[in-house]
């Protein structure tokens, strides 16, 4: 039995302060809500800053810089744009954004998933790692910008060049699964990715939808060929995304991806002398 | 052959005394001292190994090994000397960036040097520290300028919104050491220590092992770049740092090379064995004051305003406007590191030649911040080479509310500072990943070793601040005018807001 809750974040017309907009969400947590929906969001930043507790936070509205930072619930669902930095080093539940969603994101993720319906800027998934178990996941629905996956650890990144901009039913409604055409989501034109794409990687994978050019990827970067076992991980996760973004799976799938890996996970090996002068 | 390297070091075992038990071998990690089996005998195989680390020395029982400079010289000359040779020599054989440990090798002055302080004489009476109370507890933290007292029940008053503090038992803490630059066993040691004596240890970017979240009251985490180990159970500790710049390597990030990455590092840090551990040398989030605010702000909200979050820079150029900027920012506390400081790898041109003394710095900053009008708002603290409690009384009457000790604290548990931290092959079993080498340091006589240092710089500082008259290191912060310089540079002094020795002051206002 879910135990919903509604919490206005600009009541009679005054917004809210990302403090005590937190603290109330706190609070809600302490008695024992675990879907809290959050009304007349316009920016307000961090939230679900370092949240552990099993809950669902419902944005609708834009939601301000830093959503999710340090998180570990279970999910924050944003039926809106989400500013930069989204899912600033996070630990793990799934973030699920319903517009764009702009720079660094996923910066330093640990674990947990990061679904965008719409476009990136740069420096997506900076420094993600991964470890055993935790591995995390970034999901652009559309295209991203420069330095996409810089000093990538660990981790996967999937880029699907998708455009939802004719798709979206009402626009005066906030975006969901059923405010989405499926018939009308239309692909980008290749590339969907800008320069220096995984510089420095050193883990991890990045899977762009369509064709790469060489001249697109950063250092330590290489292209690999796409495998089997990669379409499994592909499967699940586009299988995610479909049912989150009511996508139809062959439209995904009627374009080759391109495998982004490491040259070696030890990029700057041979850079430094240790020996006793 | 032209490759051969000239030894620095000439290790000599006196077979008159040896009484071959082999024990200089089986401590040498560096391969200088190896045990031969044919001779049945340790000897020296390669002296051009020895790093003067001097643990054959120490565990030879009967004193036959000693270590001098390699009995040959370099030609005299002023400027091309030993110190470029063998540096050029190595690079034109590798092509690469050359690594080194510890800090700072350079014969620099040290500012610390130049400086004497006051003491009472007939007109103000001196305190006895041994019978006399003398207050050595210190605040981590934000300050107020007012507080508000609110009665919360009859007679009873508490302060009302107090900004989040620790309270430290002496003001000297230990730097940020991560898991991974040094032992397991060095960081539990340092660890205990701190518990024991009432203050702070710093995590370092290496993360907390689950063993270590026990001494989460004397802890203070940091987050860097890498943001390795960052989780809301880390973040649950005494203090949050934020890691911009490190003295050693202002400016660049840091990188645990692979092979140093084991099962212990690997589950500690969240990667893969094996990996290279890099830490970019921006924190892309942060790219401004602005930038800084936010993460600030993201921590604060993440630890729900109970703990004090400070950021840490290096000692650089306009280390003061910069600190201003942090303050602005909405910082609890500031770290400062001078360019002397330590590092487990860094590159040697960067240590030996980026950055300003600390001395310099933390004067400025406590100047800046103080004709701004914002200096009581934040606790400074200071490190980079506080080799003996007297630097520590200095940087405090300079301007600093804490001073941070790092090296000095490896010294105490036997650290000889031979600046091998980045082979990983310390004798000692401080800076190594090994666990075979890191057990040979043993925990609790290591805690004991820092813990009686922390105690006895206290007691050194309680001596000191009763012999001025000073019941409190408190109102001994930024107190320059019971410093005085005797250095080379009249200059210098007045850039540290230090009157020169014997400098007469000037009554009546004229």
């Amino acid at each position: 039995m879910v135990k919903k809750i509604v919490i206005d974040a600009c009541p009679r017309g005054v917004k809210l302060y990302h403090r005590e907009l937190n603290k109330k969400i706190r609070e809600a947590i302490r008695k024992g809500y675990d879907w809290i929906v959050l009304k007349n969001v316009s920016g307000q930043r961090f939230i679900g800053a370092g949240i552990k507790d099993k809950v669902t936070i419902e944005v609708f509205g834009d939601a301000g810089l830093d959503l999710g930072v340090f998180f570990e619930g279970e999910r924050i669902i944003v039926h809106g744009s989400s500013e930069y930095l989204l899912g600033n080093t996070l630990n793990g539940g799934e973030l699920i954004v319903y517009g764009d969603s702009w720079d660094i994101t996923g910066m330093g993720a640990r674990g947990g998933a990061i679904y965008v319906m719409g476009d990136g800027g740069s420096r997506v998934g900076i420094h993600m790692k991964e470890y055993k178990d935790r591995r995390p996941i970034i999901v652009y629905g559309g295209s991203v910008k420069q330095y996409c996956g810089e000093y990538m650890a660990g981790g996967i990144i999937v880029v699907l060049g998708l455009d939802f901009k004719d798709a979206i039913i009402d626009k005066s409604k906030p975006i969901d699964k059923d405010n989405i055409d499926p018939k009308k989501i239309k692909n980008k034109p290749d590339p969907i990715v800008q320069s220096d794409l995984a510089a420095g990687i050193h883990g991890g994978r990045i899977y762009i939808r369509g064709e790469v050019p060489n001249h697109l990827l950063g250092v330590y970067a290489v292209k690999d060929k796409v495998t089997k076992e990669d379409r499994e991980i592909l499967k699940s996760i586009i299988n995610r995304f479909c049912e989150l973004f009511n996508t139809p799976e062959e439209l995904i799938w009627s374009k080759e991806f391109t495998k982004v890996i490491p040259f070696s996970s030890r990029p700057f090996g041979k850079h430094y002398s240790v020996t006793l002068i | 052959m032209m490759d051969r390297k000239l030894p620095k070091y000439k290790v000599e075992i006196d077979y008159d005394k040896c009484i071959k038990c082999g024990r200089c071998a089986t401590n040498c990690t560096f391969g200088a001292i190896v045990y031969d089996r044919e001779q049945n005998k340790p000897i020296v195989k390669d002296t051009s190994n020895c790093v003067a680390c001097q643990r054959c020395v120490t565990f030879c029982p009967v004193g036959a090994i000693s270590i001098t400079p390699y009995p040959v010289v370099y030609p005299a000359h002023g400027t091309w000397t030993p110190y470029h040779i063998r540096a050029i020599d190595e690079q034109a054989r590798t092509g690469r960036v050359l690594l080194a440990g510890t800090g700072c090798d350079r014969p620099y002055p040290c500012v610390f040097d130049y400086l004497v302080w006051d003491a009472c004489q007939v007109t103000n009476p001196a305190i006895d520290a041994l019978r006399e109370p003398v207050e050595t507890r210190t605040f981590l933290g934000r300050k107020k300028r007012t507080i508000k007292i609110k009665e919360i029940a009859e007679g009873c008053y508490d302060i009302e919104d107090l900004p989040p503090g620790v309270m430290l038992s002496t003001p000297l803490l230990i730097e940020h050491m991560s898991l991974g630059a040094l032992s397991y066993n060095a960081i539990t040691a340092m660890l205990m220590a701190v518990t024991e004596v009432g203050t702070l240890m710093g995590t370092g970017e290496g993360g907390l092992h689950p063993n270590h979240y026990k001494f989460k009251k004397n802890i203070i985490a940091e987050v860097a770049s890498g943001r390795f180990g960052v989780s809301p159970d880390y973040l649950n500790v005494a203090a949050i740092e934020i890691k911009i710049g490190q003295g050693a390597k202002p400016g660049h990030g840091g990188q645990l090379p692979g092979e140093k990455v084991n099962k212990l590092i690997s589950e500690t840090r969240g990667i893969p064995i094996g990996t290279d551990a890099l830490s970019p040398n921006p924190q892309h989030d942060i790219y401004s004051i602005e930038d800084l605010k936010t993460l600030i702000d993201a921590l604060h909200e993440a630890t729900e305003y109970r703990i004090p979050v400070g950021v840490k820079i290096a000692a650089v150029n306009n280390v003061a406007p910069i600190a201003s900027g942090i303050v602005r920012a909405g910082a609890d506390f500031i770290t400062i590191d001078g360019f002397r400081g330590g590092t487990g790898a860094a590159p040697r041109v960067i240590r030996d030649n980026a950055g300003i003394p600390i001395e310099h710095a933390v004067a400025s900053v406590d100047q800046h911040l103080t004709e701004e009008g914002i200096r009581h708002k934040i606790t400074i603290v200071a490190g980079g080479t506080l080799r003996s409690s007297s630097d520590l009384i200095k940087i405090i009457a300079l301007g600093a509310d804490v001073g941070m000790i790092g090296t000095a604290a490896l010294i105490a548990m036997g650290c000889r500072v031979c600046q091998q931290c980045p082979t990983g092959k310390c004798a000692w079993g401080i800076a190594t990943t090994d666990p075979v080498l890191s057990q040979r340091l043993d925990v609790n006589w290591a805690a004991q070793r820092v813990a009686n240092l922390l105690r006895a710089w206290t007691h050194d500082l309680e001596e000191v601040l009763g012999t001025m008259g000073i019941d409190a290191v408190e109102s001994f912060v930024g107190n320059r005018d019971r410093l005085r310089y005797i250095g080379p540079n009249p200059h210098e002094a007045q850039i540290l807001g230090v009157k020169h020795a014997g400098e007469r002051i000037r009554l009546g206002g004229h």
